[in-house]
Formats: C-alpha cells, structure tokens, sequence
C-alpha cells in the first residue's frame, strides 16, 4: 500500500504551494506536485492518465508559470490572516467528506461505476475495434464526439491566448516601436 | 471512523482539493490563485481516477499471448474516467494559459496583480 | 523582483554559453521529438495518443526555446505555421468525421472507411483523428509559449 504515502507527501507539497511566498519555488513545486500525482495516477492503473499529467504537469505548465513571472512580481505580499476562508473551507470539506461516506470503497469491483459503461467497454472493444489499448479506442472512437469537443475547446483557448497577448503581429509591431 | 477509514481515498482528495479552494479565496496574488485551481483541479482528476480503480486488477490494455490474441479474461480497471480526465488535463492546461494571459494583461494595465490593490484602483476611479 | 530575461531563455547571453546545457540539449531534442511520434503512433498499443504526443513536441521545441533563445525556436517552427496547423488539426479531426458522412455513414462512424472490413476502417477513423489531436495540441501548447515568452521579453 503505497498509495497513502504518496497521498501525504501529495498533501505536504500542496501546504507548502500554500505557506510559501516566493512564487518562483511556488511555480517548482507545482512541478514537482505534478509528478508525484503522475506517480499516483500510474498506481491506480491509469497510465495513460499518468503519462499525460507528467508530460503536461511537469514540463508545460511549469514553464507557462515562469514566463508568466518573468511579467509580474515573482513574491507574494504578506497578508494579514483571515478567517472566513478557514471556515467556508473546513465547512465544505467538511460536507463533502460526510456526502461520501455512503459512496462504493475504494476498488470495490461491484462499484455501480463498474458494471455499466466501462464493463461494456472492455467487453466489446476487443472485436469491434481491435486495439489493445483500450483507453484509445474509447477516446477516438466511442467517445469521439467528446475528443472532437476537447479539441476544439483546446484550439479556442490558443485563440484566446492569441488575441489576449497580441499574437505575432501585436508583438513585431510592439518591436518596431522599440527600436 | 472505520467509515472515513474505508473512504481514505475520498478523504484525502477532498483535503487536497480544500487546500486549493482555501489558496484560492484566501490569497490576494493572482498567479497564487491559478496555482490553487490547479492543485483544485488535480485533486478532481485524482478522485475521478480512484474511482476507477478496481482492486487487483490492471491497466486497461489487453496483454496478447503468445497466439497473438488478447487476454481478456483478467480484472481491468474502469478506462471511461482515464479517458475523461486525459482530456480533461490538456484542457485544462490551456484554460490555465489563458488564465495566465489574463494575469499578464492585468499586471501591464495595473502595474500589480495583488486583487485587493487592483479593487482599490478601480474603487478610486469610480469616485474620481 | 521580475526574473532576469536568461532565466526565461529571451536573452541568447547565458543560457547558450552553458557548455552542459547547450551539448545535452542538443543531444536530447531529436530524441525527444522521435520519442513524441512514437507515443503518438504507439498509441494503439501502450499508453500514449495525441494527446501526450502533442505536448511531448511541443515540450522538445520549447526546450530548444529555453536554451537557444525565443528568436531561434522561432525560427525552427515560425509562428505563423503554428498558427495555421493548430486550425489544421481541429480541420482534420472534423474533416475525418465529414469523410464519413460522404463514405454513407454517420458523423465519426469509422467502420465506412474501409468497405471490405468495418475493423480496419476503425483503425484507420483512429489514426486519422489521433493525428489531428497531436498535430492541434502540439500546435496550440507552441503558440502559447511563443505568446507568453513573447510578452516578457520587453
């Protein structure tokens, strides 16, 4: 059982995303939180899962971090403490916690999870698409309405960032003015 | 308490996930706050993929024998949430960059990204 | 304090004159866009898809942009191109599904495209939309770091 161990040292780095005031190591740690997760994610079978958060987590987002330290202020100010977000915390945590308790246990293979969608799946994949990996065939064949969504939503959000930053010609023009 | 015990899983995501939500309500820096909706979003990827785990069994990716045909009669973890939370993080990180490219704007517009220096400003220029 | 402009790899000073940086990188970025079409067309068979594949390039061009500098990954991939490949991909995850209306089946019913064995057209529908999905991933995660690598340089 390691998981749970996983699980605290999960937990430790995210307490110290949250004490720490230096948003440089701050962006670091969010690295490395990302690989333990990927860590986790491979431990409950999900290694596709586990490769995309490693790839993403770990490299990408890091560096969209730093450069977005590079514009502004790479320290936090200090702030007073407070307690209303304490409350509102541990009183929804606190909810949340008391609304699963009735949920299946973790693993459980009678889950209701388990015996529908996913059991079909697994049942029907093997001869009518042929591929061992089961996750790719759900993603661009079953579900490929969804993928196909996912795609767009990730083009519209590059569009986005596109027009927020300028894009190419915003920027050669703000060159020109420079020089 | 054997309950919560049994539910550790559950628990401790909703911990993870908490510790983000309280980044994000109770830091004033925005690039603070995107870093807690990642930690929240992690932590909702983490919950969807425990619950897909099946206890004993594997990855799902039919092992072949050596008649070159799949194994299927082996436990599989459920693959519907891998596939829905595979996506869910590649759009989420590019919701996140354009999270971010909102912060840049605002820090060259404000010249701070601190949320309550930045409400001050727009409060004043109201009243101006 | 802002970050110095080495530590985001605009200026072309420090981080090209690092020996160690320069060689293992340079070592490691074929091997890093090989291993990115691997997983893209392993996909099928082991973890992987265009997903991973797409920000696994992405990654490899970005490395080269941290070290050489912005103005040379740049130069590598212009952005221009990587404007046009992000529509590209979305066009050909669509395009493949449209191919099927045509070939008389449903939107993204893959078993049409090859009219001696359903299983076969299936593989091929995946192919197809995989490589869509990398080629968009790979080409939006560019375009983002070109923006924001971009904006810090002044």
């Amino acid at each position: 059982m390691i998981e749970p161990l996983l699980f605290v040292l999960l937990l430790a780095l995210a307490v110290a995303i949250l004490k720490l005031k230096d948003l440089f190591a701050i962006a670091m740690l969010s690295g490395a939180f990302s690989l333990v997760s990927a860590g986790l994610f491979t431990l409950m079978d999900a290694v596709d899962v586990a490769f995309t958060e490693a790839a993403v987590g770990a490299g990408f987002t890091t560096v969209l971090f730093l450069g977005t330290l590079a514009v502004t202020a790479n320290t936090e100010r200090q702030q007073p403490f407070r307690l209303g977000p304490l409350l509102v915390v541990l009183v929804v945590g606190a909810v949340l916690i008391w609304a699963g308790l009735d949920a299946p246990l973790y693993g459980d293979p009678t889950a209701p999870v388990h015996t529908h969608l996913g059991a079909e799946f697994i049942g029907r994949a093997p001869s009518e698409i042929d591929m061992p990996n089961i996750v790719t065939a759900v993603l661009a064949s079953y579900r490929g309405y969804d993928t196909m969504g996912e795609t767009a939503v990730i083009f519209t959000a590059g569009v986005g960032v596109m027009l927020l930053l300028g894009g190419r010609k915003g920027r050669d023009l703000d060159e020109e003015d420079q020089d | 308490m054997s309950e919560v015990l049994g539910h550790w899983n559950q628990v401790a995501v909703i911990v993870l996930m908490m510790i983000g939500l309280y980044t994000v309500i109770s830091s004033d820096n925005l690039v603070k706050k995107v870093i807690g909706l990642n930690l929240f979003q992690v932590a909702v990827i983490m919950f969807y993929v425990s619950m897909g785990k099946v206890a004993g069994g594997t990855a799902p990716i039919f092992p072949v024998d050596e008649a070159g045909n799949y194994v299927t009669d082996i436990a599989f973890s459920n693959p519907l949430p891998h596939v829905l939370m595979l996506t869910a993080i590649v759009v989420g990180v590019a919701t996140t960059a354009l999270g971010l490219s909102l912060v840049i704007r605002i820090q060259e517009a404000y010249g701070t990204v601190e949320e309550d220096e930045i409400l001050d400003m727009d409060h004043r220029e109201a009243h101006v | 304090m802002p970050l110095s402009e080495q530590e985001m790899g605009k200026s072309p000073m420090r981080m090209r004159d690092k020996l160690v940086l320069r060689v293992v990188s340079m070592a490691f970025i074929p091997f890093i866009l090989l291993f990115a079409l691997y997983v893209q067309f392993h996909g099928d068979y082991g973890p992987g898809g265009g997903f991973q594949a797409g920000v696994i390039f992405a990654a490899g061009v970005i490395l080269h942009g941290l070290i050489f500098g912005l103005r040379s990954a740049e130069r590598v991939i212009p952005p221009k191109v990587v404007e046009i490949m992000s529509a590209l991909g979305l066009l050909l995850y669509v395009g493949t599904g449209l191919l099927c209306v045509a070939l008389g089946g449903r939107f993204l019913e893959y078993g049409v495209l090859d009219h001696h064995d359903p299983v076969h057209g299936q593989h091929y529908g995946i192919i197809l939309v995989e490589a869509g999905v990398g080629i968009a991933v790979a080409s939006v995660m560019l375009c983002i770091y070109y923006a924001v690598a971009g904006r810090g340089r002044r």
